[in-house]
C-alpha cells in the first residue's frame, strides 16, 4: 500500500517542485458539523480555517519551501465510532496534525488512531481528565479541563457563595458525571459538606422526585453536572417545589439556551462556569471577534478561539522545527510557549493546557454576565 | 413528613400523566392485541402542534387569553393527532392484521422511529419553550407541601377521561360494538359489527388522548421536543399492564402506581438499600415491575390473563 | 453453504456454485476494492463484519425461533465490558485472547439463559417490551455500577482495552513487509474477523438443518403443535436465547478490542432498533438475509455522508436533512415499507424451514 503512496507522494513533489517550490501541507479539522451542536462544531473549524489562512497570509517559509496550508474539515457527529472513522480518514489523507474533536466522548477513542499513526491531536473543547492521561506522546489541548474547572466550581461553592452544606446532581453521561465529581472533590476540599448526591438521566424531564429529596437536606448550594436541556425545566420545578437556593452548573447549562428553558425559573440566584475566559477578557478577543464576524458572517460561539490557537500552536511549531513532519515538529510542540488569543500557550508534561482559565457567571439582567 | 407528602403529590402528577397516557395504549390492545409502538410518539406530535399553534396566535393575536388560547391550540392538536392515529392504522396496521405476529410489531416501532424523525426534521432537535398557561406558582394546601394548579388540573383531567371512556366503553352503542371486536372481532362481523370502522375509531380515540396527555405533559414541564414521548410511552405501557392490559380503570390505577413507586423510589432508595443503590435506577423500576407482573400475575392488578395471547 | 448463493440472487438461482465462490471471493477481495477509495472504507468493513456477527445471531433469536428481542444489544454490553475487564489497565488483567473470547461469549451466553428463563411464557409483543427492558436495564447498570465499588467505571467508559494478539502476532500493529510495503492493521482485523463471520456461519448453517434448526422452525410457526408433537419448547427457547446471545457476546468482545474502548452509550435502544433492522431489511431467518441486510446498513451512515451531504449542496445550496436524518428516516421507512410490502425481506429465506414462503406455498391466509 505504501508503494502507492510513496509514488503519488513522488508525483505529487514532481508537480509542486514546478509550481515555486510550494508545498501544501494538510491539516485536519474534526468537529460535529451535523446534529445537535453543529453550531459548535463549525464554529471549532471556522477558528482553525481562520489560523490556517492566517498562516497562508503571511507566507511561512518551511525547509525552504513555501508552504500552503490546508485545512480538511470532517464531520464525527459527536459519535464515538463515527469518530474513529473520520480519524481513520484524516490519517489515510496523510495530514501532519489534526485540530479536534469536540467532545471528550469521541475525542478518546480516536485520539487511539492518531497516537499510532503518529499524528500529534490538539482538542481545543475535550475537557475529560483521562484525554491527556492515556499516555498518548501527540495529544494537546488548549482548553482547561475538568478538574481544573471542577476545582474552580468547588472552590467558587465554598468560598464566595460560602456555601456549607451543597447538594450534587449529575446527568449520569460523561461529561455530567466528571465536573460533578471534581466539584464534589474540590468542595469537601474546601471544607464544604455533601449533603445530597442525586442523579438524573440525559433524556429526563421529571426531576421532582429528586428535588424533593434535595429539598429535605436543605443545602446551601446545589450543583448540577450536565446540560442545559435539563438544567432549564430543574429551575423551573425547583420554582415549583419552593426552593430558591443558590444553583451552580457548568459550562453545559451556561448558556443562552438554558436561559429560555428555564423561562421565569432562572433569577440572579443562578451560576455557572466556563472553561476560558469570556471573549472579551481575552487578549486578543475583541481583534478575534471582530475578524471572525467579518470574515464567516456569524457570531463566534465559544471554541473557536481555542481551536485558532491550536492551529497556531501547530503551525508555530512546525516553524520553530523547520519540518512539518509530525516526528520533527512534536517536541517543538511540546515546548510551546507564545501569546495566543487565549492567553499564553503553554503545555504541561501530558499536553494540559497550563494555567488553563476558568470564569464564573451569574444571571443578570436577562443574561450571562461574567463575575 | 412533608417530604413524604411531597412525595406523593409528586408521584400523583406523574402518574395521573403516565395513565392517560396508558388509557390511549390499553384501549388498542384490548381490541388488536397490538402494542402501538408510536403511541407516546403521537403524545409528542399532540405537544408539538399544540406549541406551534400557540406560537402563531401569540403572533396573530398576542392579547388573547391563556384559557382561549389552551382550548384553541387542543382544538388544532386532537384533530391532527386523530388524523395519523387514522393514517397509520389505515396505512399500515390494517394491512397486517392477518400477517404473522412479527410483522404489526415490527411495523409499529418502525411508525414510532418515523414519527421521531419527521419532528426532528420539522420541528429541530432542540428542547423547545412550551408556554405554560395555566399557572406553575405553587400553593400549599399543608405547610411545606407545594402543589401548582396545573398539577391539580392534570390529576382532576386524567380522572375525569377515564370516567368518560368508561362510561362509552359500557353504556354506548359504540362501547359495545368496541367490546365484541375486542373478544372476537371475527364473530363480532358475523354480528353485524363494523369491525374494521370500529378498530379505526379506538384508534382515533387513543390519538385524541394522546394529543391531550401530550399539551398537559408539556404544559407541566414547560418543554416539548421531538423525543419526550417515547420514555413516558413505554411507562405508560408499563402502567396498563401494570393495571391489567384492556382495563380501562386498571390503566389508571396501573399509572398512578407506577408514579408513586418512581417517585418514592427514587427518594428513599438510598435509604432502602443502605447507599448501594440510588436514585440513577430511578428509571429501571418501571421495566423490573413489566418484568415482575408478567412473570408472577400476567392479569395486571384488575385485567383478565392476556399475556400469551398474541 | 447454499444459503450463500443467495447473497447475489440473480447468479444464486442458475448457477449456486458459481455464485458461492463470488461470494467467498468477493469477501476476501473486499478489503483490496475499499481500499482503492480509501483506508476509511476497510475500517467501514471491520464494523459491518461486526455487525454482521450481530445480525446472525438476531436471526438466530428472531428469524428461526420466531422471539422478538429488542433489547439484543445488552448481550453485545455483556461481550464488550467482559472483554473490557479482562484485558484492559482498568483491572490490570490482560488475559489472552483465546480465554477471554470463550468468556464473554460464555457470560452473553449466561446472560442470555438469564433473560431467557422469565420471560418463557411471555409471546409476541410482550416478549418485545421486556426485552427491551432488559436491555435498558443492562445499559443502566453499565452506567452506574462505578459506585459504591467501581466495577464499569459509569458512563466515562473503559479506555485502552488490548488489542487482539493471536500467537504473539498484536492486530493492531501494521505489518511491515519491506522497507516500504506493508500491511496496515485494518486488514489484519478484517480477515481475522471474516474468518469469525465464516466459522459462525458455517456453524449457523449446520445448526438450521439440525434437529435444533428444525424445532426451532415448528416452534415458530406454531408453538402449539410444536409441543403437542414432543419438541420440548422451553428448552428450545433458552437455547435460542442463548446462541442468539453468544453470538452477540463474540461480536462486543472483537468490537471492544478493535474500538479500543467502550462505554455505556455505545449500547442504547437504537442500536438494538439498528440490528433488528439489518434482520428485518435482509430477510427474518436466513442467513444470507441477515448478512446482506447488516451489510448495506452498516455501511449506510458512510454512505450517506458521502453522497447525501454534496448532493443536498448541489441541490438546495446548503445541506437540509443531515446524514445522521437520513439514516433515521431511511432506517424507519424500511422496517415499515419491508413489511408491508415485501415481508420476508431483500432476499426470502429458502423455502424449506421459511414461515412466510412455507405458507404461502400452502395458501394459507395466515
Amino acid at each position: 500500500m505504501k508503494k502507492t503512496v510513496v509514488a503519488l507522494a513522488i508525483m505529487g513533489f514532481g508537480l509542486s517542485a514546478a509550481q515555486a517550490q510550494e508545498m501544501v501541507v494538510k491539516l485536519g479539522s474534526v468537529a460535529p458539523l451535523t446534529g445537535t451542536i453543529s453550531h459548535l462544531g463549525k464554529d471549532n473549524e471556522n477558528g482553525a480555517k481562520l489560523a490556517v489562512e492566517d498562516a497562508n497570509a503571511k507566507g511561512i517559509t518551511i525547509g525552504g519551501k513555501k508552504v500552503k496550508f490546508e485545512l480538511m474539515g470532517e464531520d464525527d457527529q459527536a459519535d464515538p465510532r463515527t469518530g474513529t472513522t473520520v480519524a481513520q480518514r484524516l490519517v489515510d489523507a496523510s495530514v501532519k496534525g489534526v485540530i479536534g474533536h469536540l467532545n471528550s466522548g469521541t475525542t478518546i477513542p480516536a485520539s487511539r488512531i492518531y497516537n499510532q499513526a503518529g499524528v500529534p491531536m490538539i482538542s481545543p473543547s475535550a475537557t475529560n481528565p483521562t484525554l491527556t492521561r492515556q499516555g498518548y506522546k501527540g495529544v494537546f489541548r488548549t482548553i482547561a479541563n475538568d478538574v481544573q474547572q471542577g476545582g474552580v466550581l468547588g472552590k467558587f461553592i465554598a468560598g464566595p457563595l460560602a456555601a456549607k452544606t451543597v447538594a450534587i446532581i449529575d446527568d449520569r453521561t460523561s461529561y455530567g458525571q466528571g465536573l460533578a465529581d471534581e466539584t464534589e472533590k474540590a468542595v469537601k476540599a474546601a471544607g464544604g459538606k455533601i449533603v445530597a448526591r442525586e442523579f438524573t438521566n440525559d433524556k429526563a424531564t421529571d426531576f421532582n422526585a429528586i428535588l424533593t429529596k434535595i429539598r429535605g437536606a436543605k443545602p446551601d448550594v446545589i450543583f448540577f453536572g450536565g446540560m442545559d436541556a435539563q438544567a432549564g425545566p430543574m429551575l423551573r420545578q425547583l420554582k415549583q417545589l419552593g426552593v430558591d437556593t443558590k444553583f451552580v452548573t457548568g459550562d453545559g447549562g451556561c448558556s443562552p439556551e438554558m436561559i429560555k428553558l428555564a423561562g421565569e425559573a432562572i433569577g440572579e440566584n443562578a451560576y455557572c462556569s466556563m472553561a476560558g475566559l469570556p471573549l472579551e477578557k481575552m487578549p486578543g478577543g475583541t481583534e478575534f471577534r471582530n475578524r471572525y464576524k467579518a470574515r464567516f458572517n456569524m457570531d463566534v460561539q465559544i471554541y473557536s478561539p481555542y481551536a485558532y490557537d491550536a492551529a497556531m500552536a501547530m503551525i508555530k511549531a512546525m516553524q520553530a522545527a523547520n519540518s512539518v513532519e509530525p516526528a520533527k515538529y512534536l517536541p517543538e510542540l511540546k515546548k510551546s510557549n507564545f501569546q495566543g488569543v487565549t492567553g499564553t500557550v503553554a503545555f504541561d508534561d501530558i499536553g494540559d493546557i497550563k494555567d488553563g482559565a476558568v470564569t464564573m457567571y451569574q444571571f443578570k439582567g436577562g443574561s450571562w454576565a461574567a463575575m | 413528613m412533608e417530604i413524604f407528602l411531597q412525595q406523593l403529590v409528586n408521584g400523583l402528577v406523574v402518574g395521573s400523566v403516565y395513565a392517560l397516557v396508558a388509557l390511549g395504549y390499553t384501549m388498542v390492545y384490548g381490541i388488536l392485541g397490538l402494542i402501538n409502538f408510536a403511541h407516546g410518539d403521537l403524545v409528542m406530535v399532540g405537544a408539538l402542534t399544540a406549541l406551534q399553534t400557540m406560537m402563531f396566535l401569540m403572533g396573530v393575536a398576542p392579547g388573547m387569553s391563556p384559557v382561549a388560547m389552551l382550548t384553541l391550540s387542543l382544538l388544532v392538536a386532537i384533530p391532527v393527532c386523530m388524523l395519523l392515529g387514522f393514517t397509520m392504522e389505515r396505512l399500515a396496521y390494517r394491512r397486517l392484521r392477518n400477517a404473522p405476529r412479527l410483522a404489526p410489531l415490527i411495523t409499529a416501532i418502525g411508525v414510532s422511529f418515523l414519527l421521531q424523525t419527521l419532528a426532528m426534521i420539522i420541528w429541530g432537535r432542540n428542547y423547545h419553550t412550551f408556554p405554560q398557561l395555566i399557572s406553575t406558582t405553587p400553593v400549599q394546601p399543608i405547610e411545606g407541601v407545594f402543589v401548582t394548579p396545573i398539577q391539580i388540573t392534570i390529576v382532576i383531567a386524567s380522572a375525569i377521561i377515564m370516567a368518560a371512556l368508561i362510561l362509552l366503553v359500557t353504556k354506548t352503542k359504540l362501547g359495545r360494538a368496541m367490546r365484541a371486536t375486542a373478544e372476537n372481532h371475527r364473530v363480532a362481523a358475523l354480528m353485524g359489527v363494523d369491525t374494521n370502522m370500529i378498530i379505526a375509531l379506538t384508534f382515533v380515540i387513543g390519538a385524541a388522548l394522546a394529543a391531550i396527555a401530550g399539551v398537559m405533559y408539556a404544559s407541566n414541564y414547560g418543554i416539548a421536543h421531538y423525543g419526550m414521548g417515547f420514555m413516558p410511552g413505554l411507562k405508560a405501557f408499563t402502567a396498563a399492564v401494570l393495571g391489567g392490559i384492556g382495563n380501562l380503570g386498571g390503566a389508571m390505577l396501573g399509572g398512578v402506581v407506577l408514579g408513586l413507586v418512581e417517585s418514592f423510589g427514587a427518594g428513599y432508595i438510598e435509604q432502602m438499600t443502605f447507599g448501594f443503590l440510588n436514585s440513577s435506577y430511578q428509571d429501571i423500576f418501571a421495566f423490573i415491575i413489566l418484568g415482575l407482573v408478567l412473570i408472577f400475575k400476567p392479569t395486571g392488578l384488575l385485567g383478565e390473563r392476556v399475556s400469551d395471547r398474541a | 453453504m447454499n444459503e450463500l448463493a443467495l447473497a447475489v440472487p440473480w447468479l444464486g438461482k442458475r448457477n449456486p456454485q458459481a455464485a458461492r465462490w463470488l461470494v467467498i471471493a468477493l469477501a476476501i477481495g473486499a478489503p483490496l476494492i475499499a481500499m482503492a477509495f480509501g483506508r476509511t472504507w476497510v475500517r467501514v468493513l471491520d464494523f459491518a463484519l461486526l455487525y454482521i456477527l450481530l445480525a446472525l445471531g438476531l436471526n438466530l433469536v428472531v428469524g428461526f425461533a420466531g422471539l422478538l428481542d429488542l433489547g439484543y444489544i445488552a448481550f453485545y454490553a455483556v461481550g464488550a465490558y467482559t472483554f473490557a475487564f479482562l484485558s484492559s489497565p482498568h483491572f490490570d488483567v490482560h488475559l489472552p485472547i483465546w480465554v477471554v473470547l470463550p468468556l464473554a461469549a460464555g457470560f452473553a451466553a449466561t446472560a442470555g439463559i438469564m433473560l431467557g428463563f422469565p420471560v418463557l411464557r411471555l409471546r409476541g409483543d410482550y416478549l418485545a417490551i421486556v426485552t427491551l427492558g432488559f436491555g435498558e436495564i443492562v445499559r443502566i447498570f453499565m452506567n452506574n455500577l462505578n459506585y459504591p465499588v467501581n466495577i464499569t467505571n459509569g458512563p466515562q467508559g473503559i479506555n485502552a482495552l488490548d488489542p487482539i494478539i493471536l500467537f504473539g502476532w498484536d492486530l493492531s500493529r501494521n505489518i511491515q513487509v519491506t522497507e516500504e510495503v506493508s500491511i496496515n492493521s485494518l486488514f489484519l482485523y478484517y480477515y481475522f474477523f471474516l474468518a469469525c463471520v465464516a466459522g459462525s456461519i458455517m456453524f449457523i448453517q449446520r445448526l438450521q438443518i439440525s434437529r435444533v434448526g428444525r424445532a426451532w422452525a415448528a416452534m415458530r410457526d406454531d408453538e402449539l403443535a410444536a409441543k403437542a408433537i414432543g419438541i420440548n419448547t422451553r428448552n428450545m427457547k433458552l437455547l435460542a436465547f442463548s446462541l442468539g446471545a453468544t453470538f452477540g457476546g463474540l461480536s462486543g468482545a472483537l468490537f471492544g478490542s478493535f474500538q479500543g474502548f467502550v462505554s455505556p452509550e455505545s449500547f442504547s435502544l437504537m442500536e438494538s432498533i439498528a440490528v433488528l433492522t439489518m434482520v428485518v431489511f435482509g430477510g427474518m431467518g436466513n442467513v444470507a438475509g441477515a448478512i446482506v441486510g447488516a451489510l448495506i446498513l452498516s455501511a449506510l451512515p458512510e454512505i450517506l455522508r458521502h453522497l447525501a451531504v454534496p448532493v443536498q449542496q448541489a441541490l438546495f445550496g446548503h445541506v437540509l436533512l443531515d446524514p445522521e436524518v437520513l439514516r433515521m428516516l431511511l432506517l424507519s421507512l424500511a422496517m415499515i415499507l419491508m413489511m408491508l410490502l415485501r415481508p420476508a425481506g431483500l432476499i426470502p429465506a429458502n423455502a424449506k424451514y421459511s414461515h412466510i414462503r412455507h405458507l404461502k406455498s400452502k395458501g394459507v391466509a395466515q
